[in-house]
């Protein structure tokens, strides 16, 4: 871990200058905020019409959150698999591609590094750890470059195929935790047998369940930024996803670059499904907790940045814990955190819609389109009021 | 108020002192455009001039900012194009605003479908607008599908449409830009046929010739204002012209004769097909010699689109080869085109040339973003890529605050300057230019006929594709005359006149080999 | 024997195809009008669980039917703003709206029942005999009114030229907006409608996540069947037998892995749009906006 840190830290300059990004950060962190603030808001109103008190609940929300040790403990366990199951939304984004499909990669990260951790191999925490991580990258990567795979060869939308892997993966784990005859499982409590000890994330601080995996997703976030930012393998996954005339027109092949950035973003996935496994729970539960659904909102709070699904996690990983208490203490129901992460996803895209209409580009920093297209027409610039329409008609998507 | 109209003729529609402004820019500045009654009225002006912003004004489509409207006598202020139909305009668009799925019929009565407010009475309808179509000497089949019909039926189920919906004057915004010579005469037949049954049409092009050979009185306006209005039949294309753009000669690019060397960029008997699977390009072969600007000319929708795509490395031959300095190049990636010596400016600057929402630095690494000395190892160079931004920005002229600008915030100007910086920085053998100034204001496009000079006269090939045919005559060494996918007519630059590419292009023309260069 | 069992593969078929027309013919309408629609699984949740809520509070299913219907409409709302008026991504509204769907019902729940797993057992829609209730054969009776809809009034070609090209409808005075609206609105109810199919019709109370992905399924037999109501029907039937095939199989007991079968409807659908959607030819301004302002 500290060498691949290391690695890292010694890369060289940061290219802030040269990136729009960095243009566009501050406003795209307020944008994010106000989003949130609104959502927050939304959400309070919705607490209050069914009768209980949201300032008491929001209260309690952010004792559970933030209140002590333990409680700031359960903020970065739960906001682990967010931060890592987020990078992998963002750099499906990045690429154009939607990826709704984290869940299932998610699941199927988990599951297998649950199975790994479960067949007890006499192996030292060195070799074990590392095999059954990378087991679990590679499982949702693979389930997730399928996907991007068929989206590349047969156009098929990755929304639908995505939900439908989805949901394969769910039918897959279900196989798996009832076949106790071949794998390490325990069907009564739809589990995998307990990991061994060489197989789990180490824990970080006594007297919270805080593991190791929560440097695993930071260490993650460093490295997707200097990909994304820093090599032309992210310089073509990111011109893809802008415009992907432009990318064909400097030779850079879209099929393989969408199929190459959804395995990373299952791999990330996956990733997060182990940690949950191998640092949390110990096993894989055969339980939807949904992680894989909350990362997309965690994605676009976080504006696909890897510095913004890092703070984005931490929010996210914050109203489950607080969530939790809240139930407790205040009696509101730990599902408007669900329902939170809906309100979330709406006010951005809320924001990110008006920042088209009406207060221009440069205000507020915005999510790269997936349909650039659009984007040309509201480009009234000096020239474009005299310029024939220079749009030119993509293949609007099969769903 | 209603003096001027009970003293001349009626007039059909008065636009007076038109000013429209959009952020950063004065579209119109004042446009006076006075149409009698029963007359076919040309509007001329250069791309850019404003016509198109001055007919949106006109539907209703823009709110002027000051001047008055009248239509029919009647003062107007049309809050939408239903009100403009309403009051009896018609718009014949450049770009149809049809739906290829749907039939004749059902494109011309969408809108104002019948009297039925539920029921849709097909029958009835396809009636209706078969007896209109034969009213007024328009054949078109009103079942058929239109997405199936040629260009210039498409166009006639426009006027149809406007028609239908009893318009009584019809605006036709550059409508030959698509059309076949044939189709064109057969559209002023339509349009005299129209005015003798009272209607009156305004003609919006840029093309003197389609003024002399259609209008009856031609208003002209330049840089947003109306700079006269004349009889046609009064007035000379020299007039014209000067009006137009404003100076005593048309724009002439300062050329010294070229030196054409050796062949570098070669296609050989071409094949492929379209989108819709249909034979785009059969057989076509070109040689472009180092030193000379080769120019190729014709109708659009004739196997441009393929032909660039394919020696981009964008679209795969069917059949033949392209060579490049004596390589065989066919149906390879973009690339290894770009390493092989092959430059290209794209016609789409918003689609193909940039990613407008990177910065400029970004935009200079598409297309080189694998190479040193931009990347090492598939590390982005980050530093030089952006110093090397700087100097071409200074270089090329390109004005924007910084390289992290956006492309996005650049004027379509700098926009392409920043693509032809980026193109030429490789220093290729070969250039392919397509359409290198649409869209653009006189400076730029200046600007960029120089560099294209300039390139020839280093000793590179430049390929000019273009459906200017002045762009064509202004810079090309050479001439070819692309029609139906292939080559039809070969010409040396000064030895060749308008007319006679002109009926090349629409696929006619004498003496095969009389004025075909050595 | 055979016999008692293919009529009861038959009209297991229909039984469990119903909800997947009712959301398909919505998704249609709304597709057909410019506007994607993944929210059709929120909309059918959030309908299943009205619909119970509502049957558990009047005692009347049909009451239940029309709250389910009436709340799935106003969560269309929600997405019609988003993605007409805002003009924002369509898609990203439409996942919101799954999330809301499930979180909705599932934080109610909590506050009304104060349960988690789903609602107390509420009086189901009445039957019309074979399992099958009143909704069944409205479902397959809406097939040839969307038909007649799209194809034969005034309203069909307006809301077709909305879908193929926005622009040119504004050009002859079609009010875009307001056709999309009424379509993503109709797909809104509709799916509601099925949603309530399932909590009050097929079964007698609302689960969470009771849904399990129909509205996606539904959603894949529109494109599955080309945007077009007789062929969406065929897929939905076909997607409704996968179901019904697994029902069967328990029944009879056959040695297939449960996990398979259950698969099948969703590998059928994988392979329905990889395989398909090359020949498809979606609205050609599906997820494009008007072009007003």
């Amino acid at each position: 871990m500290s060498t691949l840190q290391s690695r890292t830290s010694t890369s060289p300059r940061a290219p802030a200058t040269w990136l729009t990004q960095a243009w566009s950060a501050v406003p795209a962190l307020l944008s994010s905020v106000g989003a949130v603030v609104v959502a927050l808001l939304v959400g309070a109103l919705v607490i209050a019409l069914t009768g209980d008190d949201a300032v008491t609940a929001y209260r309690a929300l952010f004792a559970g959150a933030f209140g002590d040790r333990r409680a700031l403990g359960e903020t970065l366990v739960a906001a682990t698999p967010l931060i890592l199951a987020g990078l992998g939304f963002a750099v499906a984004f990045r690429a154009g591609v939607f990826n709704i499909g984290l869940e299932g990669q998610l699941v199927l990260g988990a599951l297998t590094a649950g199975l790994i951790g479960g067949f007890g191999f006499g192996m030292p925490a060195m070799i074990y750890l590392p095999l059954a991580l990378i087991a679990a990258a590679v499982a949702g990567g693979i389930w997730g470059a399928i996907p991007g795979f068929l989206k590349a060869k047969t156009g098929a939308h990755e929304v639908i195929t995505t939900i439908m892997l989805n949901y394969l993966a769910f039918r897959v784990s279900a196989a798996a935790i009832g076949a106790d005859d071949v794998f390490p499982v325990d069907p009564g409590s739809r589990a995998t047998e307990r990991a061994a000890e060489a197989s789990r994330l180490p824990r970080l601080l006594e007297g919270t369940r805080l593991h190791a995996g929560i440097v695993l997703a930071l260490v993650a976030a460093v490295i997707l930024w200097y990909l994304l930012f820093c090599t032309t393998f992210g310089y073509r996954i990111r011109a893809v996803g802008l415009s992907r005339g432009a990318a064909a027109y400097a030779g850079i092949r879209w099929g393989r670059t969408i199929t190459t950035a959804m395995f990373v973003s299952g791999l990330l996935a996956g990733l997060g499904g182990a940690a949950d496994a191998l640092g949390l729970q110990g096993r894989y539960y055969d339980v939807r907790v949904g992680y894989g659904f909350t990362a997309i909102a965690v994605g676009m709070v976080g504006r696909n940045h890897p510095a913004g699904v890092v703070l984005a996690g931490l929010l996210f990983g914050a109203l489950s814990s607080g969530a939790t208490r809240m139930q407790n203490t205040a009696g509101t129901s730990r599902e408007i955190v669900q329902v939170l992460q809906g309100l979330v996803i709406l006010s951005v895209a809320a924001l990110v819609a008006i920042s088209h209409l009406r207060l221009g580009q440069s205000l507020l920093g915005r999510l790269p389109s997936r349909r650039t297209g659009e984007r040309v027409r509201s480009d009234r610039t000096s020239e474009a009021v005299s310029e024939p329409e220079l749009e030119s008609r993509p293949n609007p998507p099969a769903i | 108020m209603a003096e001027r109209s009970a003293d001349g003729p009626a007039l059909a529609v008065e636009m007076r002192g038109i000013i429209k402004r959009f952020p950063g820019v004065v579209a119109n500045a004042g446009i006076d455009l006075i149409v009698a009654k029963g007359e076919i009225h040309a509007l001329l002006g250069e791309n850019g001039a404003g016509k198109s912003t001055l007919m949106n004004v006109l539907f209703g489509i823009y709110h002027p900012d000051e001047g008055e409207i009248r239509v029919d006598g009647r003062g107007t202020r049309f809050t939408g194009p239903r009100d403009a139909v309403g009051a009896g305009l018609g718009m014949v668009h450049q770009h149809f605003m049809l739906i290829p799925r749907f039939t004749v019929t059902e494109n011309v009565i969408l809108g104002s479908e019948g009297s039925s407010t539920f029921r849709l009475d097909r029958q009835a309808a396809e009636r209706r607008v078969a007896d209109l179509a034969e009213a007024y000497g328009l054949r078109v089949d009103p079942h058929a599908r239109l997405g199936d019909l040629p260009v210039g039926m498409q166009q006639r189920v426009e006027i149809l449409r406007a028609l239908y919906q009893g318009s009584r004057t019809l605006i036709l915004d550059e409508p030959t830009a698509l059309l076949t010579p044939q189709e064109v005469d057969e559209l002023y037949r339509i349009l005299q046929r129209l005015r003798e049954g009272g209607g009156t049409i305004i003609f919006i092009t840029h093309k003197l010739r389609e003024v002399a050979a259609i209008s009856d009185r031609v208003t002209v306006i330049r840089r947003g204002r109306t700079v006269g209005t004349r009889v046609t039949s009064e007035t000379t294309a020299t007039e014209l012209a000067e009006l137009m753009v404003g100076r005593e000669v048309v724009l002439r690019v300062d050329r010294p004769p070229a030196t054409p060397g050796e062949p570098v960029l070669v296609a050989e008997d071409l094949v492929a097909s379209g989108i819709r699977g249909e034979a785009a390009l059969r057989g076509l072969s070109l040689t472009l010699r180092r030193g000379e600007i080769l120019g190729i000319c014709g109708v659009e929708g004739n196997g441009q689109a393929e032909l660039v795509e394919i020696l981009a490395g964008l679209r795969k031959a069917d059949k033949g080869r392209v060579i490049l300095k004596g390589q065989p190049i066919t149906n390879v990636d973009p690339k290894a085109l770009r390493r092989a010596g092959l430059s290209y400016i794209p016609e789409d600057r918003h689609n193909r040339g940039l990613v407008l929402d990177f910065s400029l630095t970004e935009n200079v690494l598409l297309g080189n973003a694998d190479e040193p000395p931009f990347s090492h190892g598939g590390r982005i160079d980050g530093d030089t890529t952006q110093a090397l931004t700087q100097s071409l920005m200074e270089q090329f002229d390109v004005r924007a605050p910084s390289p992290a600008t956006p492309a996005r915030a650049l004027s379509g100007g700098n926009q392409q300057k920043l693509i032809i910086a980026r193109e030429l920085h490789r220093q290729p053998d070969a250039l392919l230019a397509v359409q290198p100034t649409r869209g653009l204001d006189v400076g730029a496009i200046e600007f960029v006929h120089k560099q294209l000079v300039q390139e020839r006269d280093q000793g590179r090939g430049v390929l000019l594709i273009s459906f200017d045919l002045d762009e064509i005559l202004d810079l090309s060494d050479r001439i070819l005359v692309l029609f139906q996918g292939r080559i039809v007519g070969e010409y040396l630059s000064g030895h060749v006149s308008r007319t006679e590419l002109g009926l090349r292009m629409g696929g006619r023309g004498g003496d095969e080999h009389a004025a075909v260069a050595d | 024997m055979s016999d008692f069992f293919t009529i009861a593969l038959l009209t297991a078929t229909l039984r469990l195809s119903a909800p997947l027309v009712f959301a398909a013919m919505g998704g249609l309408l709304s597709e057909r009008s410019g506007v994607m629609n993944i929210a059709l699984e929120g909309f059918m949740l959030v309908g299943a669980f009205s619909a119970a809520a509502g049957t558990y509070y009047t005692g009347r299913p049909f009451l239940g039917l029309l709250i389910g219907t009436g709340a799935a409409m106003l969560a269309s709302v929600i997405h019609a703003f988003w993605s007409i008026t805002l003009r924002g991504d369509q898609i990203v509204a439409g996942t919101a709206l799954n999330l809301l769907g499930a979180g909705i019902p599932a934080f109610l729940l909590q506050r009304l029942f104060e349960t988690a797993g789903g609602t107390p057992a509420v009086a189901r829609l009445p039957t019309i005999g074979g399992g099958l209730n009143v909704l069944v054969p409205v479902a397959f009776l809406l097939v040839p009114l969307v038909h007649y809809l799209l194809f034969h009034t005034r309203a069909g070609l307006r809301i077709q030229a909305a879908g193929e090209h926005p622009h040119a409808a504004e050009s002859v005075g079609v009010d875009v907006a307001r056709y999309r609206y009424a379509c993503v609105l109709a797909s809104g109810a509709l799916a509601g409608v099925g949603g309530a199919y399932l909590s009050i019709g097929d079964l007698s109370q609302f689960t969470v996540g009771m849904t399990a992905g129909r509205g996606f399924i539904a959603l894949a037999a529109v494109i599955f069947g080309n945007w077009n109501p007789v062929a969406t029907l065929g897929a939905t039937l076909l997607f409704g037998a996968a179901q019904a095939a697994r029902v069967q199989a328990q029944a009879l007991n056959l040695p297939i892995s449960q996990d398979l079968l259950i698969a099948l409807p969703y590998l059928l659908t994988l392979i329905a749009i990889t395989g398909l959607v090359r020949h498809a030819t979606p609205p050609a301004g599906l997820g494009r906006h008007a072009a007003t302002e």
